[in-house]
């Protein structure tokens, strides 16, 4: 059964085009990730399926209620946490919660158990005002506020943005025990690391999709032949290699380069050719492409200026 | 009602733990009306003057007597020619000279007309104006004494009465402005910034999607400022009786309601300029551009109406602010009731409306 | 060592009873790219102050580019650039005007300004956005232009703050290879970030956790070190217990 659904969705802000013809389906009770980088267009679509922004063109909806007609009904299924942490900073924790719970017009006795394990970690700082929370702490209160009504279907907006991997870690952590609850998830992440702890996730830039898949499946069907060279002229060799014949594309990436190359190249011919320039201490390993391989891979050629 | 109560009790929250502009909020209607009241005023007393006595008789001492004894002035200086006048209003030491011509006597005695000269310093015309009106009426009372049993003369008399503020406290003209911006100011600047606020701290998309009504936001974030408006109202009408002896006229009752209603309509400005701004500076600018100054220059608060240029005051109509002032002046010092100001009343009421419709077509159920 | 640029001892930053750096020693050499990593309140933006001569040290040794961090803080900020994500070029200025402010208050002669600017904007291939405001330009370009003028007086260190943070995975593989080029040419660079993967990029890295340094080496070796496959399991079982976080 699918629980969100967008056809060919389109958004403009003036002359900044911000989704084009973008679709995407979501299954029931699957934790799906909108994966890519700012100004990708994740916010506009959140927003657009959450019901506050209208789209110019193209339909969405949710638990099968259209967004524009039926936002009453979306309103009151769904669960919504946007990118900045939106909590009233000079309240307490628990004024905070409190709060939305009503404007819910419920209570937080009545919907403890959803929220218990999320809440118990930040409860005993009940009094302390949002303000002066750490990131990881606002996080939890600010996902306890979005889960306070027992929603459907739960959105969130970069939630892991500027917290560090600790908090990140316990909230994925957390993001999986609402799942097993039945609540289907749309989350979305500039991290490319955290694609892999989502079901399926979509790639997004410039308000297109480059890809709809399970991670795995992403990263299997990478077109090229893929390797990872260490040595420590990384810079040298790195001009070296774009050079090269074989080569498709080459990236630092982290300590490393990955190498693409052109089907059939065999290892030898990389590791000689090397060595005949001088790249003597190079660790060649062939690998198999990471998720942030594939969305270079499946990203338009930008526009940018080649830096020499 | 519950979610009403609920987002009201969430804003008195806010309100009560910014306590700076809790200060801001209560401490400035109290220091403006005493500024106003005690500092700022057009009253004189006291002026020094100085006294070039040609005449040296019973009658141009008896003159200086009674300009001392009204309490506006002080005779600074005797002195015995003109150069020395301008000597003393160059150093600044007076703001008046008189001269008595020396055969003031004759011309009491005879009823004839009196050339007692005053000379004032023009820098500044308000004051000197004022200072001369008061010299000339105090010479023409003392000649009207001295002629108690002659003849009315022939000339026809002027008598001036101030009505409803007999005497000119300028206190008393200060308090209906005051009170005006006070509101302004609570109800319009302080509405907009709470909820752009709302917009700035991201917490109004989260409110947008929830079974929340809009208007229902709306009227709970700003039911708290109606109450503060009032109380305000309240301090300052408080001030203005207690200290100041200002009289209330009319009924306080009507006063009171006259006073929320342009708290009302202040207010609806307020969300008027939330629905056009998203950010919290963007509204403070606009409250103060939009409304302040007008509030403050075209009301007729500081610059008489009857006195701007044509176009200034047909601009003047459409101030909120020159209604209400009219109404509280009719109110407070002339005891006027409903019957008269009941077109003031409907001018304002059928401006809130408009403001009201205008807010609610410019709220989204969504963002932008 | 003598020939290292930035040369800490025991440097400790207290504010109040808050110790917000807690005694930090590490070298930086000449041309390195320097990794200084920490969760939020860690203590690297304090720490990283008293290096760029903005925050008096409470104790400690600290020499930035043979300058004492005490008493020599103006020579300092003259041999240092600093970038930060998003703040350092105006948005409502154009491309050209934002270089020649930067080298204005550098204090280059006029003449020098001008020719730096045209070369700087012919390098960045930039000319035909050159009277464009930097605001209207996509977040990339802003970011190799902000690094660029960030060196145009040709600093001996460069302060990163979170770089490349939120930008796609091309554009900040070429920040990354300006970043690699600037340090071919010994310019030292010194990346303060919390985003783990951004410091797989350095040559070296130190952790700080609770305003200590618990790890310092490079990325390889740490991993070796921890056993773990990234940078973010490194931090994840150096940071398991912070109290700050």
């Amino acid at each position: 059964m699918i629980t969100i659904q967008a056809n060919e969705v389109n958004k403009k802000y003036g002359d900044t085009i911000a989704l084009r013809d973008l679709s995407l389906s979501v299954e029931k009770g699957e934790l799906f990730g909108l994966i890519g980088p700012d100004g990708a267009g994740k916010t506009s679509l959140i927003r657009i399926l959450t019901t506050l922004l209208l789209a110019d063109k193209g339909t969405a909806t949710v638990n099968g209620h259209d967004v524009v007609k039926s936002y009453r009904a979306i309103r009151r299924q769904v669960g919504y946490m946007p990118g900045r942490f939106s909590l009233y900073q000079d309240l307490s924790v628990e004024e905070n919660l409190r709060f939305f719970a009503t404007a819910f017009g419920t209570t937080i006795e009545a919907n403890y158990d959803v929220i218990r394990d999320i809440y118990q970690q930040i409860e005993p700082f009940r009094r302390r005002r949002a303000g002066a929370l750490s990131g990881g702490m606002k996080q939890k209160l600010a996902l306890s506020c979005a889960l306070v009504h027992r929603p459907e279907v739960l959105f969130l907006d970069e939630p892991t943005t500027g917290v560090d991997p600790v908090s990140r870690q316990e909230f994925w952590q957390i993001l999986k025990g609402l799942q097993e609850r039945g609540i289907t998830i749309l989350v979305s992440t500039p991290y490319m690391d955290e694609a892999s702890l989502c079901d399926r996730i979509a790639l997004i830039q410039d308000g297109q999709l480059l890809g709809i898949d399970t991670p795995a499946a992403l990263r299997k069907a990478y077109p090229h032949p893929l390797w990872d060279l260490q040595s420590s002229r990384r810079y040298e060799l790195l001009h070296f290699l774009r050079q090269q014949e074989f080569t498709l594309s080459v990236f630092p990436f982290g300590e490393t380069l990955h190498l693409a190359t052109r089907p059939d190249v065999p290892e030898h011919q990389i590791r000689e050719s090397c060595y005949s320039q001088g790249f003597t201490d190079i660790q060649l390993t062939r690998i198999e492409a990471t998720i942030e391989d594939c969305f270079m891979d499946r990203m338009a050629p930008t526009a940018d200026p080649e830096i020499h | 009602m519950r979610p009403l109560r609920n987002i009201i009790q969430k804003e008195i929250w806010h309100i009560l733990r910014d306590r700076r502009t809790l200060l801001i909020l209560f401490g400035m209607p109290i220091a403006q009306i005493l500024l106003f009241g005690f500092a700022i005023t057009n009253e004189i007393k006291g002026a020094d003057i100085a006294v070039l006595d040609r005449a040296q008789d019973i009658h141009s001492q008896a003159v200086t007597e009674r300009l001392v004894a009204s309490g506006y002035f002080t005779v600074q200086a005797t002195v015995h020619s003109e150069p020395e006048i301008e000597q003393l209003f160059r150093t600044g030491q007076i703001k008046m000279g008189v001269i008595y011509p020396s055969d003031l006597g004759a011309h009491l005695e005879s009823q004839q007309p009196v050339e007692v000269q005053f000379i004032a310093d023009a820098t500044d015309p308000n004051t000197a104006t004022t200072l001369v009106n008061y010299g000339r009426a105090i010479v023409g009372d003392y000649q009207r004494e001295l002629a108690p049993l002659a003849q009315p003369p022939r000339q026809i008399q002027t008598e001036l009465r101030m009505l409803y503020n007999q005497e000119l406290e300028s206190v008393f003209l200060f308090v209906p402005g005051v009170m005006t911006i006070i509101l302004m100011l609570v109800s319009a600047m302080m509405t907009s910034i709470a909820l752009t606020r709302e917009k700035e701290l991201g917490t109004m998309e989260v409110l947008l999607v929830s079974p929340l009504r809009p208007p229902l936001i709306i009227l709970g974030k700003v039911i708290p400022y109606v109450l503060l408006s009032m109380i305000n109202t309240l301090l300052i009408l408080g001030l203005s009786v207690w200290v100041f002896d200002m009289p209330i006229r009319g009924s306080f009752v009507l006063l009171f309601a006259e006073s929320l209603l342009f708290v009302i309509t202040a207010l609806s400005l307020g969300i008027l300029i939330s629905t056009r701004t998203s950010s919290q500076q963007v509204a403070m600018m606009m409250s103060l551009m939009v409304l302040m100054l007008p509030t403050i220059l075209l009301s007729g608060f500081i610059f008489p109406i009857e006195s701007m240029p044509q176009p200034l005051q047909i601009i003047s109509h459409i101030i909120p602010a020159k209604w209400f002032i009219l109404i509280i002046k009719d109110i407070m010092l002339k005891g006027v009731g409903w019957a008269f100001i009941w077109q003031e009343t409907l001018i304002l009421t059928g401006m809130t409306t408009l403001f009201i419709g205008l807010s609610i077509r410019n709220f989204n159920i969504r963002l932008s | 060592m003598a020939t290292s640029v930035i040369e800490t001892h025991e440097l400790t930053k207290r504010f109040g009873n808050f110790t917000a750096v807690d005694r930090i020693t590490f070298q930086v050499q000449p041309g390195e790219i320097f990794g200084f990593l920490g969760a939020n309140g860690a203590g690297k933006t304090t720490a990283m102050r008293m290096l760029t001569g903005l925050s008096r040290p409470t104790a400690g040794e600290g020499i930035v580019a043979g300058y004492d961090v005490y008493r020599q803080a103006e020579q300092i900020k003259r041999r240092i650039g600093y970038m930060s994500q998003r703040f350092s070029l105006y948005e409502d200025l154009t491309v050209r005007e934002n270089i020649q402010f930067y080298a204005g208050i550098y204090g280059l002669p006029w003449r020098s300004i001008r020719s730096k600017t045209s070369e700087l904007i012919e390098r960045l291939q930039l000319g035909e956005v050159a009277r464009t405001l930097v605001g209207s330009l996509p977040l990339g370009w802003k970011q190799k232009l902000a690094f660029s003028t960030a060196i145009l007086h040709d600093p001996e260190i460069v302060f990163l703050d979170e770089p490349t943070g939120g930008v796609d995975p091309i554009t900040r593989r070429q920040f990354w290879e300006m970043i690699y080029a600037a340090a071919d040419r010994g310019v030292t660079i010194f990346v303060t970030t919390h985003y783990m993967d951004e410091s797989e990029y350095c040559d070296r890295i130190s952790m700080m956790v609770d305003g200590e340094i618990r790890a310092l080496g490079s990325p390889h070796d740490l991993k070796t070190q921890y056993d773990q496959p990234d940078m973010n399991g490194v931090f994840l079982q150096l940071a398991r217990h912070s109290e700050r976080s």
